[in-house]
Order: structure tokens, then C-alpha cells, then sequence
């Protein structure tokens, strides 16, 4: 596979270094832009130590690496959007897939060719940024941070161009394909920000968390394009027309079948989606599990001060006021329409953020909540047995309910986002996205809407009373 | 001389399909209609559906070995959708066909050996030279280096394009893209040649190269699927010839076939060199006359073998003077044109 592959990455890379529109900023940015830098930084340095601000020069270099080691990479997406559909729109890209490679290599072949030139500029322009810092300032970097700052450069080159090939082979028009970027080109800015603060603040250990995020995201791009890539969608689809009709079409034949009947629904289908997204409901599970263990051990590694233990005391007046709030913040007020509404929110918010993010943001309210659960349930312990009681009443006889509502919800949700990255084979993956949002849907209205509306019902009337029957006398 | 001893043996386990990855071996199958020779392409109900739209409709037909086909239709038809098929671009929505005994979907790697596709438009990469271009492509075709250099160096001087061979094929003109097309499609020395428009924006003495190709490719046992809209060029190269309307099949058979189902027998034309003094001969149940004057006569005869003669024979008898009799050409436009609208 890998030897196909290369032949299609080296044609193109040679057609890219003969392309002046990509080889003059690739230049300017690796030999240019690090002395422009460097000269930056020396400035920069001068004016900050004049004020004996000396931490700033040592976080404003890892930074500027970051920066001269980004610029180059960001020519792979204008170099991966055009992959496919650019050769579409010069009609060069039919005698390729008329030749006997298999969509893998040539898949393949065009991600290589579009992260390479770019990625041994970032190198090249890192190389020539510290070679110039050594020569003036003899400044050398940690290697540990360098080793950061490169891995998260590679990562990102991938997470661009496999995502902007991905959205190549799925438009019919290089401004189609442009237009689309915009979902990498925003995430990867917030992701840079975010580095830059991390780089400033010097917390280079969340930058670990970061890259194997970044892999991930990398592993999951990869895979949904070569599962998703398709030869006959390529070149039979002419025009990018949002078929509303079809889509409404398929959607109801996932959702109700032939004809609608509840009885069918409770005795076959909801069983049988259980079944089928049983690995969906153990990953939410797992993932649920591990919040409420690594809830539990933050609350030992941070407690609670003993003066503010000593402070807290579980007394009627307290659960009045609890139990009488209006609603006044982020909170819900206590009545079961508000929170019906509350949660459904969360899980319907999440879920529709879930189709952005391969499904994980989906899980994102689940875990964040499990999280809290085993962090006040650690926080508990140093009340004694009765703070663990008191939790225990005040979250178990709604959240017994609730529980597995929300869990419901998350894991089809999941599954929802997840689709697209490796639909069933003769599947698109629009069809697979069509199914699996039929399939949450149908668990939302028939499943997890009444769950959340007896939750709502236990958690105002009755959980209220038995913690007051508790404590309230 | 190595280089010809190389690319031949290149083309001969290419023909016999000895590739590891294209050992197709062609059962025997006789078609009392058509041709003795074993089909390189059948298609079976073959069946195109892109949402509501059915672009090919239960196609069913074949193509022996050696032999041209044409197919034409109007715009919009579906002969590019039936090449995709066939080249195992495009996956069936119904029905089969196969490519030298091999499914186009699920043998589609080895098919798409098999096969050339000089496609619609030529398509070529405008920054790369004609040398390292076909390499590109006879490396993907699993050419060893020496047989694609011969072979690319052999169908440039064939194309008159081997002085140009240092250009970019961004500066050639429009025909000798379609040429550099052509050339990449032959290559690899493919059984089954799918040409789409050959010679399309192509200046008459070019057009006539790639047609004596064409013609060449055919006496050595190559299989071509032509879509043209060039009727000329459809009658002097075909074998058979396929009509397509809407993505049906509505007319298949040699032009000769085509000419008399469609137009009826032939018309006769006999010309006198002085006008005729006598009433003419009828010859009655022999001809049916389509029009006369003193001049000329046209008739319709299903027996132009008896007919013709024992005519001559009348008019000599009274003393007519005959300057020619000869069958009234029909164009294939004409059948075509009739079957389509």
C-alpha cells in the first residue's frame, strides 16, 4: 500500500515545489520569518530587561518557536483542500482513479504529499529560528519543550490536512472545500490560544495532555477518511445540493420503518438499539466510572479546609433555603418543568456538539457531573458517615432515575458523532449519520424524555421530603 | 532493441493477463448474433440509478475480442456513466458486467488494469513533461522502468509529440492534450480501450492519426468501447454500433445491419446519358420505383443481385444509353437521427 502511495506523493510534492504560489510564502516563511523573529525576540529581550523582567524572555522563546514552527504547516491545508476536489475541478482526477490503486494508497498518497513540503519548512524554519537565537543570544532551548513544540506541530500538520482532506474528498468545489475549513481553521486557533497560554504560564505538562488529545484526533481523521473516501461519490456527485427530501426520506425510514407503531417500538426496537450500541453504552460507562474515581481522589489531593468543615452544618434552615430557591443563577429553580428542561438542554446541547467533535463532547455534562458526584462524595467523607448519608439522599431516589436516562442519551449521542468515522461497508457516511441520529432520536422521545420527567418529578417532590424527614427536624 | 524485446513481452502477458493481480482467464462463450470470438465486455441488465434520475437502464450487450463498438447518443444519454461502469469507477445499482470474465466491482483493481480510459476531457497534470507524465502513470500501471520509458518513447514518436517531449504539457495545444490523453491510456497496452470523444478538438490530420490508431490497435487484438459524436468516424471504425437514449439501449448491431432495419432496402440510382425516348422497364415484382423522369430512375429492390442485371439488360434492349447505376449512399447520421428523435 505504502509503496503506491509514495509514487502519488511524489508526483505531487514535485508539482507543489513547481507551484510559485506555494514555494515563495514556503520560503519566505522558513528563511524570512525566523530572522524577522529572532530580531523580535532580541528586541524583545533588550526592553524587558531593562525592567529585570527576565521570566518573560524565557517564556516568550518556547512561544515564538511555537509560532515560527506553525506558519509553514498552515500552507498544508491550502495544499490538502485542493487534493482532491482541486483535481476534480481540472478534470485530472478521473485518469488517476481509473489506474489500479486502491483508494487506501491514494488516499494516503495525497495526505502524505500535502503535510510533507510544509512540515520540513515548519522544521527547517524552527532549525534556522534556533540557530539564529544560538548564534546571537547563545540561547538553547530545554529539550523538552522543544520535543513539545515539534510533536504538537506534526500533530497539528495532521489534524489539518487529514481533516481538510476529508472535507476534499466530500465537496464537489475547491470554494466549497475553502468555505469548510472554517471547522479547522476556528478550532485550531482556539488550540493555539490555548497553547500560547499554556506556554506563557509555563504549565508545559498540560502540553502532554494536549498532544495525546491531538493523536487521537489525528488517529480518528485518518481512519474516517479512508473509510469514508469513495471513488463513485468523487466523481458522481456534481454539485454540494443539500438534498433536504432525501435526507427527510431516509431519516423516516430509520426512525419509523414502514409504518409507526409504539408497540413495536417498546417491544423491538428499543431493545434491539440497546443491544446493537451496547459498546457505545459500556465506552460511556467506563468513561462515567473513571470521572467519579478520579472525582474521588481530587477531593483527597485538595480537601476542604478544616476550618470551612467545621463551618458546615446540615440544619433545617439550610435545607429551607435549598429547597425555596428561586432560581436565581446558573442553577435551576426547584420545579419539575425547570428541570425537566434543564437537563434535557444539557443532553440535547451536548449531543448537537457531539456531531463536531467525533461524539466526545457528547460525553463531556456526563463525565464533568460524575466528576462533581465523586468529588463531593471524597469531600464527604471528612463530614463522616452523615455527609455520605446526606448525598446519598439527596441524589440517589431521582438519580436512580436520572442516571440512566442521561447514560441513554450520552451513548447514542456518541454514537451519533462517531458514525461518520467508519460507516458499514456500501454505507455512506451521510446515511450512517441519518441512522444513528434516527436512532437517538427514537431513545430520546420513547426512552429517555419519560425518565427525565419522573427524575423531575422525584427529584421536586420527593427528594426534598426525605431530606427534610432527615434533617429538617 | 532490448527495450522492443521488453515492451513486447510487456504486451504479450498484459493480452494473456499474467499479472499477478489480473490472471483473468476469459471463458469461451459463442453469440450466434453477434461474433464467434469470446465477449471482452457483457453487460448484463446493467443499471444505473443516481437518486431519482436512472442514468443507464438494464443495458445489456457485448463486445468480442478485437472489435470495435460504438456508442452513441445524445448529450446526457448515458455512455459516460456506462464507461464509468465499465471501468469500475462507478459501482451498478443493478445488473453486471464484466471486463475480460472479471466483475467490474468486485474484480475492479484488476479491471481497471485491463482497461484504458482516454476520459472526456484530457485531464493531464499541466506542470509535468510528457516523459515523466506517462511514467507517473506506467508506474501505477506496475510497468518496470525500462518498459514505460520504451513504450512512452515508442507512442510519442507514434503521435508525432516526441519533439515536444521536453515542453510542459501546460504549453500544448488543445489536440496534442488529447493526444498526451491517448497516449496515457494506451500505455500499459490495455485488452479493453474505453475512448471518450477521441478525437474531439482535434485539426483533421491529427484526428486522422489517432483514427489509423485506432484501426492499428483493433488488427492487434485490442478490444475499443468508442463514444463519439462523430458518426463519421463511428461508421468508418466500427464493428458494431450501440444506440443509447434516456439510458436505454434502443438500437445495436453493425452499421450495415442498422442501415437496412432502420432505412429499409437501399435505393438503386440509374442515370442515362441521353434522355429516354421509350417508357421504362419495370421489371414488375422485381423493383419498386421511388421516383423517375426521363433522366434517372431510383428503386428499391430486395434482389439488386438478378434485378440490376436483367434491368440493364431491358434499357439495352431499347436502345438506352446507361452512364451509371449505383447504390444512393445512406449515412449513419440518417439512422442515427431517426432513432433518436
Amino acid at each position: 500500500m505504502l509503496t503506491d502511495a509514495l509514487i502519488i506523493t511524489r508526483r505531487e510534492v514535485r508539482d507543489s515545489l513547481r507551484d510559485w504560489r506555494i514555494v515563495a510564502p514556503i520560503l519566505i516563511l522558513t528563511l524570512i520569518f525566523p530572522w524577522i523573529m529572532n530580531l523580535s525576540t532580541r528586541l524583545a529581550i533588550a526592553f524587558v530587561e531593562e525592567y529585570n523582567a527576565t521570566i518573560i524572555p524565557l517564556r516568550l522563546i518556547p512561544f515564538a518557536v511555537m509560532i515560527v514552527g506553525f506558519f509553514p504547516i498552515s500552507f498544508s491545508l491550502i495544499i490538502a483542500l485542493e487534493t482532491f476536489v482541486g483535481e476534480k475541478e481540472r478534470n485530472s482526477l478521473e485518469p488517476l482513479l481509473d489506474t489500479p490503486i486502491s483508494d487506501a494508497s491514494l488516499y494516503l498518497g495525497k495526505l502524505l504529499a500535502a503535510m510533507i513540503p510544509p512540515l520540513f519548512a515548519s522544521y527547517l524554519g524552527v532549525a534556522a529560528y534556533l540557530i539564529g537565537l544560538y548564534l546571537t543570544i547563545q540561547y538553547v532551548p530545554e529539550w523538552i519543550i522543544l520535543l513539545q513544540i515539534i510533536l504538537l506541530t506534526t500533530m497539528e500538520a495532521i489534524v489539518m490536512v487529514s481533516g481538510a482532506v476529508v472535507v476534499s474528498s466530500h465537496t464537489t468545489s475547491v470554494r466549497a472545500a475553502n468555505l469548510l475549513a472554517s471547522f479547522i481553521i476556528i478550532p485550531m486557533s482556539f488550540l493555539l490560544q490555548a497553547e500560547s497560554i499554556l506556554l506563557f504560564w509555563g504549565q508545559y505538562d498540560v502540553l502532554w495532555y494536549i498532544l495525546a488529545a491531538l493523536f487521537v484526533a489525528d488517529v480518528l481523521l485518518i481512519r474516517t477518511g479512508i473509510r469514508t473516501f469513495n471513488r463513485e461519490e468523487i466523481l458522481a456527485r456534481e454539485i454540494d445540493e443539500l438534498n433536504l427530501g432525501y435526507m427527510l426520506r431516509t431519516f423516516r425510514q430509520f426512525f419509523i420503518g414502514a409504518r409507526f407503531s409504539l408497540v413495536r417500538i417498546y417491544r423491538d426496537d428499543v431493545p434491539r438499539l440497546l443491544r446493537e450500541n451496547r459498546l457505545a453504552l459500556a465506552t460511556v460507562l467506563a468513561a462515567l466510572s473513571l470521572a467519579l474515581i478520579g472525582g474521588w481522589f481530587f477531593a483527597s489531593r485538595y480537601p476542604l479546609p478544616a476550618e470551612l468543615i467545621g463551618s458546615i452544618k446540615i440544619n433545617p434552615e439550610m435545607l429551607r433555603q435549598q429547597t425555596a430557591f428561586q432560581g436565581n443563577s446558573l442553577l435551576p429553580r426547584l420545579d419539575v418543568g425547570t428541570i425537566f428542561f434543564y437537563n434535557l438542554r444539557s443532553l440535547l446541547g451536548f449531543a448537537a456538539l457531539g456531531l463536531f467533535s467525533f461524539g466526545s463532547l457528547a460525553c463531556l455534562p456526563m463525565v464533568t457531573t460524575m466528576g462533581l458526584v465523586g468529588f463531593l462524595f471524597g469531600e464527604a467523607r471528612l463530614f463522616g458517615a452523615e455527609g455520605i448519608v446526606f448525598l446519598i439522599a439527596a441524589l440517589v431516589p431521582h438519580g436512580i432515575v436520572e442516571l440512566p436516562a442521561a447514560i441513554l442519551a450520552t451513548a447514542f449521542a456518541l454514537r451519533a458523532g462517531a458514525s461518520i468515522i467508519a460507516p458499514p461497508p456500501g454505507v455512506t457516511a451521510g446515511e450512517n449519520l441519518l441512522r444513528a441520529l434516527a436512532d437517538f432520536v427514537k431513545i430520546i422521545l420513547f426512552v429517555v424524555l419519560p425518565l427525565l420527567f419522573i427524575a423531575a418529578l422525584i427529584e421536586v417532590n420527593v427528594t426534598p421530603q426525605i431530606l427534610m424527614w432527615m434533617y429538617g427536624r | 532493441m532490448a527495450n522492443a524485446i521488453r515492451y513486447s513481452l510487456f504486451a504479450i502477458r498484459n493480452l494473456l493477463g499474467l499479472y499477478s493481480h489480473c490472471s483473468a482467464r476469459t471463458s469461451i462463450v459463442h453469440y450466434g448474433t453477434r461474433s464467434r470470438v469470446p465477449p471482452l465486455i457483457e453487460t448484463s441488465e446493467l443499471t444505473k440509478q443516481f437518486d431519482t434520475l436512472t442514468a443507464v437502464d438494464h443495458l445489456t450487450f457485448n463486445v468480442a475480442e478485437g472489435e470495435i463498438l460504438a456508442l452513441l447518443g445524445p448529450n446526457g444519454a448515458g455512455k459516460t456513466t456506462t464507461v464509468r461502469m465499465l471501468s469500475s469507477i462507478l459501482k451498478p445499482t443493478g445488473g453486471s458486467a464484466r471486463i475480460a470474465g472479471r466483475d467490474v466491482v468486485r474484480d475492479a483493481r484488476t479491471v481497471r488494469h485491463l482497461i484504458g480510459h482516454l476520459t472526456e476531457f484530457p485531464g493531464l497534470y499541466l506542470r509535468m513533461r510528457p516523459l515523466e507524465y506517462l511514467d507517473f502513470f506506467g508506474e501505477l500501471q506496475k510497468m518496470p522502468r525500462a518498459t514505460r520509458r520504451a513504450r512512452a518513447e515508442e507512442l510519442l514518436r507514434q503521435f508525432d509529440l516526441w519533439d515536444a517531449r521536453n515542453r510542459r504539457l501546460g504549453e500544448f495545444s488543445k489536440g496534442m492534450r488529447q493526444k498526451m490523453a491517448l497516449i496515457r491510456a494506451m500505455l500499459h497496452a490495455p485488452r479493453v480501450l474505453f475512448l471518450d470523444e477521441p478525437t474531439s478538438a482535434m485539426d483533421p490530420h491529427s484526428a486522422k492519426q489517432v483514427r489509423d490508431a485506432i484501426a492499428t490497435l483493433r488488427g492487434s487484438g485490442h478490444t475499443i468501447f468508442l463514444c463519439t459524436h462523430n458518426l463519421y468516424e463511428a461508421e468508418s471504425l466500427a464493428d458494431h454500433i450501440a444506440v443509447i437514449r434516456r439510458g436505454k439501449l434502443i438500437a445495436f448491431g453493425t452499421p450495415a445491419q442498422l442501415k437496412r432495419d432502420l432505412l429499409g432496402p437501399p435505393i438503386w440510382e440509374l442515370r442515362l446519358a441521353r434522355p429516354l425516348s421509350a417508357p421504362w422497364p419495370y421489371l414488375d415484382g422485381h423493383l419498386r420505383v421511388a421516383s423517375s423522369d426521363d433522366w434517372s430512375l431510383q428503386y428499391h429492390t430486395e434482389t439488386p443481385e438478378s434485378t440490376n442485371p436483367l434491368l440493364l439488360r431491358r434499357l439495352q434492349e431499347i436502345g438506352a444509353a446507361v452512364l451509371t447505376l449505383h447504390e444512393t449512399p445512406r449515412s449513419l447520421e440518417d439512422v442515427y437521427l431517426k432513432l433518436v428523435q
